[in-house]
């Protein structure tokens, strides 16, 4: 057990490294920062003052190194824009975008989940139909058509919940649900499948051999088992908490991570972008793991494996 | 009523039709206190298929119809909670492929405390214990320290013996062995077979067998049914079928056993397949496979009919008894 957990870290260092290094490399080819914050007029002298302050004038290798040597001693950098601490400026907006995320996140599971299992106990229904069509229309229809059209509907039209902004948590509404819509018809679709395989199992049969009641089959000996694939899924959601969403925060005008990141980057502020980046990729693979460990605890087959 | 009426069960013209196929046309069948039946027949004839449907636990798009009675009790059409109480209670079920009917992530001592909780209302410690002592009639050694695995820690025999115990655990007036050896080595099926005779010599419950293994038939059962194509063709006490089989399919089934007490010789397989439920042919659907097959039975199908001799058979020109006696191979039956 302390092995699967060592090997585990030690995949998520290197995962966070790659991306890290990744991120590094590509906002450094995609554009001059020293352009792109002093404007297109500025005298050269500038551009270098700038790029010497910053370290730009230095091989790429050299600025990497000493980048990679500064995240191990927890030096996230500083903001090209306005000098503070980059993992401050980055955690400030945690909170804003968690009050998105955890509703759209619970939204996402209590209405997706269940919608697919009923769906699937209640197969070539009408309400299995129903279920897979606004599914299908939930996860196929972009976040930015959906959100501007509950703007247009319920803001514009019957002007009942804002538009945008932050001020109470009403502002929260409309960004939430269309951020969890999404999330509602994957889960909703990917619940239905698996309770579709494990409702064909022969233990399922079993346990109504057994006399079980039809409610017990279900609850003691289907979702159980159905919740390994389940959770997958729900594991990237958990993950993406952080993450926030760039397009919801931009059209709602939310001040979250997802907008920092379309700032940070039009800006080329590099070492926000990064510490941005890291945040995710860090709460990802932490997510992961948290997943790995629940599949041996879901399922007692997988558990022997990671012992063996 | 109950004490009145000798058989357990009734099955009358039960049919089941999957998608506009009927796949089991009126099967007529008793199953006496504590009796053992054998049902054999090839792969598709509906074996399995007929006790599903009589506990209700085909696939939802299956139409059964006819009648099923369990102590003169009608279960067909019945409420799913009138179907519940039988299940497991009353008769219960084992399956073919041991080792995933067995809920993997459940541990078996949870899967057999289950079924003791519900019909026998045990809980806790004593739950625990009569599972233990279930586990220990069943042949699974050292039951303690195996209460808390799960089935894929486990053998499929083993998973077998669980499968068992867990349907013992209701207390059964019959059990329904749905080819239970079929997945399994021939020294476990050997012992499994073994565990069923005993068992059923020490709780008096009745055993429906189905199995297409004639031998494994002989070893447990005392009156058999041959099935074919959704129907029964033959039924007949063991000694009966084995020594003189009247049916021809029944005597192509012998034909193509090989023996071993006998010079070696070719076997004797039955030409043709086993037809489309979609498209029977007319009259005897035996009848385009059948060596002794005239005229009329591809024109009218003969009923199942009682013989004078107890056995029951659905054929206008059955063997012969003479020329159906033959030498009962050593070792298929005992």
């Amino acid at each position: 057990m302390i092995r699967f957990v060592l090997v585990r870290l030690l995949r998520a260092v290197i995962t966070i490294l790659a991306v890290v290094t990744f991120a590094f490399v590509v906002l450094r080819m995609s554009g001059d920062p020293a352009q792109v914050m002093l404007g297109p007029d500025v005298p050269q002298d500038a551009l270098d003052a700038f790029r010497r302050t910053w370290g730009l004038d230095q091989p790429l290798w050299v600025q990497y190194l000493a980048y990679i040597k500064s995240i191990f001693t927890g030096d996230f950098g500083v903001s090209m824009r306005d000098k503070a601490s980059a993992l401050h400026l980055v955690l400030e907006r945690v909170p804003a975008t968690l009050q998105l995320t955890v509703p759209a996140l619970i939204l996402k599971l209590l209405i997706g989940i269940p919608a697919g299992v009923y769906a699937a106990l209640h197969r070539q229904s009408f309400a299995d139909r129903g279920v897979i069509m606004l599914a299908i229309m939930g996860f196929t229809i972009p976040s930015f058509v959906m959100g501007l059209v509950l703007v247009l509907v319920f803001s514009v039209l019957l002007g009942v919940l804002p538009s945008g902004g932050q001020n109470t948590w009403v502002h929260g509404i409309l960004p939430t649900i269309t951020m969890s819509i999404g999330g509602i018809g994957i889960l909703a679709r990917f619940s239905r499948s698996a309770m579709i395989e494990v409702m064909g199992q022969p233990y399922i049969r079993t346990a109504s051999a057994k006399g079980l009641k039809w409610r017990d089959v279900i609850w003691s000996h289907a979702l159980p088992t159905a919740a390994v694939p389940i959770v997958t899924i729900v594991g990237f959601m958990v993950g993406s908490l952080i993450a926030g969403a760039v397009v919801v925060e931009s059209i709602f005008s939310w001040p979250g991570i997802g907008r920092l990141l379309v700032v940070s980057v039009s800006n080329r502020d590099l070492a926000v972008v990064q510490c941005i980046l890291l945040v995710i990729a860090a709460a990802m693979v932490v997510s992961n793991l948290v997943v790995d460990l629940l599949y041996g605890w879901l399922d007692p087959r997988l558990r022997s494996h990671a012992a063996h | 009523m109950g004490s009145a009426n000798p058989n357990l069960v009734e099955l009358r013209d039960l049919k089941v039709t999957f998608d506009g196929v009927e796949v089991l046309h009126g099967i007529d069948l008793d199953v006496a206190r504590g009796e053992a039946l054998g049902l054999v027949g090839e792969s598709g004839c509906g074996k399995s298929v007929t006790w599903l449907a009589a506990l209700g636990l085909l696939p939802g798009k299956a139409a059964v119809t006819g009648s099923v009675r369990v102590d003169g009790r009608e279960l067909c059409g019945a409420r799913r909670s009138a179907l519940e109480e039988i299940r497991g209670g009353r008769i219960a079920m084992i399956f073919q492929d041991p080792s995933s009917s067995l809920n993997p992530v459940l541990s078996v001592g949870r899967q057999i405390v289950e079924a003791l909780r519900l019909h026998r209302g045990l809980r806790g410690g004593a739950a625990r214990a009569e599972a233990l002592r279930l586990m220990d009639m069943v042949g699974i050694p050292d039951p303690p320290r195996r209460f808390d695995l799960y089935p894929h820690e486990f053998s499929g025999g083993q998973c077998q013996r669980l499968m068992i115990a867990m349907a013992l655990a209701g207390q059964p007036d019959l059990l329904i062995a749905d080819e239970p050896t079929t997945a399994l080595d021939a020294t476990i099926q050997a012992q499994i077979l073994d565990l069923l005779n005993t068992l059923r010599a020490e709780t008096g419950m009745a055993l429906v067998f189905i199995s297409h293994d004639l031998g494994a038939v002989s070893q447990v059962c005392e009156r058999v049914c041959v099935m074919y194509a959704g129907r029964i063709v033959e039924e007949a006490t063991v000694a009966q079928l084995f020594s003189e089989p009247r049916h021809p399919y029944t005597r192509g089934l012998f034909d193509a056993i090989p023996r071993i007490d006998a010079p070696r010789q070719r076997l004797l397989p039955i030409s043709g397949t086993v037809p489309n439920p979609k498209h029977l042919p007319e009259g005897c659907s035996f009848s385009p496979r059948c060596p002794r097959a005239v005229d009329a039975c591809g024109r009218e199908r003969p009923p199942l009919t009682p013989l004078d001799d107890g056995r029951r058979l659905a054929c206008t020109r059955p063997v012969p008894l003479a020329a159906s006696r033959r030498r009962i191979p050593q070792g298929v039956m005992q």
